[in-house]
């Protein structure tokens, strides 16, 4: 049969392939055979598919996103605004680690705690057992785009028992013009530990950003994810956790999601019995941002409890995408599940489409949703008015207090304090 | 300070207010009492700035400015302060918050600097409790899960802080037990001195046996139809509005 080019992306693999981490892993190299022959065969996801239908992604296709063999300008004023105190730091510059901003003393040394690629070089079996076991290529092709693509990442292992003293921030920044970055995270908790991790995604120009993690939770293990989001305005973002929960475990994912020019968040939990998981997220687009946000939460075992919490403001043309899924599946008995959506639309050219989802097969569970979509009340503006205070900070004000209960959820001070901030710049008051 | 002539305010086709006259002076207490739908809450709507009414015909003079001319914000800085009816809830902002900032629009306005943060803390307990109310109401946010009275309070402790010129007082003893209608009464009569004017609007008597007004007016079918002292009410009181609405349809 006679094949046909659907993507720049297959076309010019075989350029870059040689610079790609993990060349001789023949393992690795049959996996990213397979993921490029699936991505080849239909290009990114069109709105065709039920779970991109509202978000349109062939702009990427205009763009010859590449990977950059040296990045030479940094930008340090993203970098100091972005980089958190009293925490772990690794860095990753247009998708590749640098030793040279990252900041890993005092860090347990029974932990494992690389970035990617230097696994690949030295111990790749450690990566075989988990790599494409979270998620598989056919989720649909970004994630095949990502694994025949990705150049480095993290690969953290948490033994049995230990817990963390500080989280561990992993901060993407973007900088140099039409870089394609690509990055692959292993997050590995064993029995009984307990850690926090900040992923942050900054930059400059014009690329694209894909980026997998996959996530292994042991029973009763505890971990936390903080996806911050705030990239260039020209700039494409997919990134994707797919947790997998044993017994017992529980999983916190708080994501901020500022967008880019085109952001998508996809957040797939599995929980096994009596697992438990809580989903919080804000997702604020304004001028023609368009940001995406699908989550799904399997509960496939009794006693699982979930909960899922997102809110979201559109202002000007920006158009947010929330789907959420729930699936309790006929074993799932117990189950214990609630979800929320609420916008906010600032203005008569801002859209949401929100869906939430329930398919449940078992018969003994308590499952709750709910989704609003409103404006700021007019009665509110004009209590503030009547206190002295001006229309733009009133609203400001209302809008600000809105998106700041999901901030207060977050526990980490110097997080708490940059998302505030971020916000107040964004909603000056 | 306040001198309101010919008033007459649309709600749509409808018209609610149809020539009001009112001349209140510095130090004075103007209570305004009147049966439901005679305007006295579009009054109160209008002088605060509240879109959804049309302004047909007359004029509102507030210390030789027109009202109707400002923004809403800019009456509240000039010295204009609304106590609700039903005091909006605003999750998500302090109390303490909406002081300050409310406090500093004012301060701003008049060209002096922010207030500093521990100077406003003492400021504002002091005048928490003039309101006999806990300090805990600082931080909760904005009027959210108040219980009536202690709405009600909290917009007199707005009014402390912001330390208006002309205080309207839209119905601020419905809904209140005697209690708590005391300690209202206790708030606002500290505030009252030579150079602060009150306009109460109410539908009953009880409350001026707290507040002694210096004027009493009833309005009926949109505008002033009676006016006089204390007396005036307790008549009310005794024989009700409907034979005042006999009189305004002759």
């Amino acid at each position: 049969m006679e094949t046909k080019l659907v993507s720049y992306y297959s076309d010019s693999y075989s350029e870059h392939a040689a610079l790609l981490s993990g060349q001789s892993v023949l393992w690795l190299q049959a996996l990213r055979h397979a993921a490029l022959e699936t991505f080849a065969a239909t290009g990114f996801p069109t709105l065709r598919e039920e779970e991109w239908k509202y978000t349109n992604v062939t702009a990427i296709e205009k763009h010859r996103f590449k990977p950059v063999a040296n990045s030479e300008a940094i930008n340090a004023e993203l970098l100091k605004t972005y980089l958190l105190d009293d925490m772990w730091n690794l860095v990753f510059v247009d998708g590749k680690f640098s030793a040279e901003h990252s900041q890993l003393d005092g860090l347990n040394n029974e932990v494992e705690f690389h970035n990617l690629a230097y696994v690949l070089a030295t111990q790749p079996e450690k990566l075989e057992p988990y790599l494409a076991q979270a998620v598989s290529n056919d989720e649909h092709n970004f994630v095949a785009f990502n694994t025949a693509w990705f150049n480095d990442g993290l690969f953290l292992n948490i033994p049995a028992h230990q817990v963390l003293t500080k989280p561990i921030q992993i901060l993407h920044l973007t900088v140099s013009p039409d870089c394609l970055a690509t990055s692959r995270n292993i997050f590995v908790a064993g029995k009984n530990s307990e850690a926090q991790i900040i992923e942050t995604f900054v930059g400059e120009n014009a690329y694209l950003n894909t980026v997998v993690n996959e996530v292994f939770l042991a029973e009763n293990a505890n971990l936390t994810i903080h996806k911050l989001q705030s990239e260039s305005k020209q700039a494409y973002h997919f990134g994707g956790t797919y947790v997998k929960q044993q017994p017992h475990a529980r999983f916190q994912h708080h994501n901020f999601s500022f967008g880019a020019l085109l952001a998508r968040t996809d957040l797939h939990v599995d929980l096994e019995t009596a697992a438990e998981c809580s989903l919080n997220g804000l997702y604020l687009g304004v001028k023609r941002q368009h940001i995406d946000t699908h989550t799904r939460i399997n509960h496939n075992k009794p006693h699982g409890i979930s909960r899922e919490f997102y809110k979201g403001i559109l202002d000007n043309r920006a158009r947010g995408v929330f789907q959420g899924r729930i699936v309790v599946a006929k074993d799932a008995q117990q189950t214990d599940s609630d979800m929320h959506n609420r916008n906010l639309l600032l203005s008569a050219n801002a859209e949401v489409d929100t869906k939430p989802q329930l398919e449940i097969y078992a018969d003994d569970v308590k499952c709750a949703h709910g989704v609003t979509v409103g404006q700021l009340e007019e009665k509110s503006i004009f209590y503030l008015q009547s206190r002295g205070i001006n229309i733009a900070t009133a609203r400001n004000i209302l809008t600000f207090a809105f998106a700041n209960e999901m901030v207060e959820m977050v526990s980490i001070p110097t997080l708490k304090k940059l998302l505030a901030t971020k916000l107040l710049n964004l909603l000056p008051v | 300070m306040l001198s309101i002539k010919d008033l007459t305010v649309n709600v749509g086709d409808k018209q609610i207010l149809k020539g009001l006259n009112l001349e209140v002076k510095a130090g004075e207490v103007h209570a305004i009492m009147g049966p439901n739908g005679a305007g006295k809450s579009t009054l109160s709507h209008v002088l605060s700035g509240k879109a959804g009414y049309t302004i047909t015909g007359g004029s509102i003079i507030y210390a030789g400015k027109e009202l109707t001319e400002l923004e809403p914000e800019m009456r509240a800085r000039e010295g204009v302060f609304l106590a609700f009816q039903y005091p909006i809830e605003i999750p998500g902002v302090s109390n303490i918050y909406l002081l300050k900032a409310a406090l500093n629009s004012i301060r701003k306005h008049k060209g002096q600097a922010e207030i500093d943060a521990m100077d406003f803390l003492i400021w504002v307990k002091e005048k928490i409790r003039l309101l006999d109310m806990d300090e805990k109401f600082l931080y909760r946010a904005v009027n959210e899960g108040f219980s009536g009275g202690e709405k009600k309070r909290n917009e007199i402790l707005q009014m402390a802080v912001m330390e208006p010129k002309l205080c309207i007082l839209d119905e601020t003893d419905s809904g209140l037990d005697i209690d708590a209608l005391k300690i209202v009464a206790h708030g606002v009569n500290s505030l009252r001195s030579e150079n602060r004017a009150f306009v109460m609007i109410t539908h009953y008597q009880r409350l001026l046996d707290y507040i002694k007004p210096d004027f009493v007016h009833v309005l009926a079918d949109g505008k002033i139809v009676k006016s006089g002292t204390e007396e005036l009410a307790l008549e009310l009181e005794e024989k009700g509005y409907n034979w005042l609405n006999e009189q305004a349809a002759v």
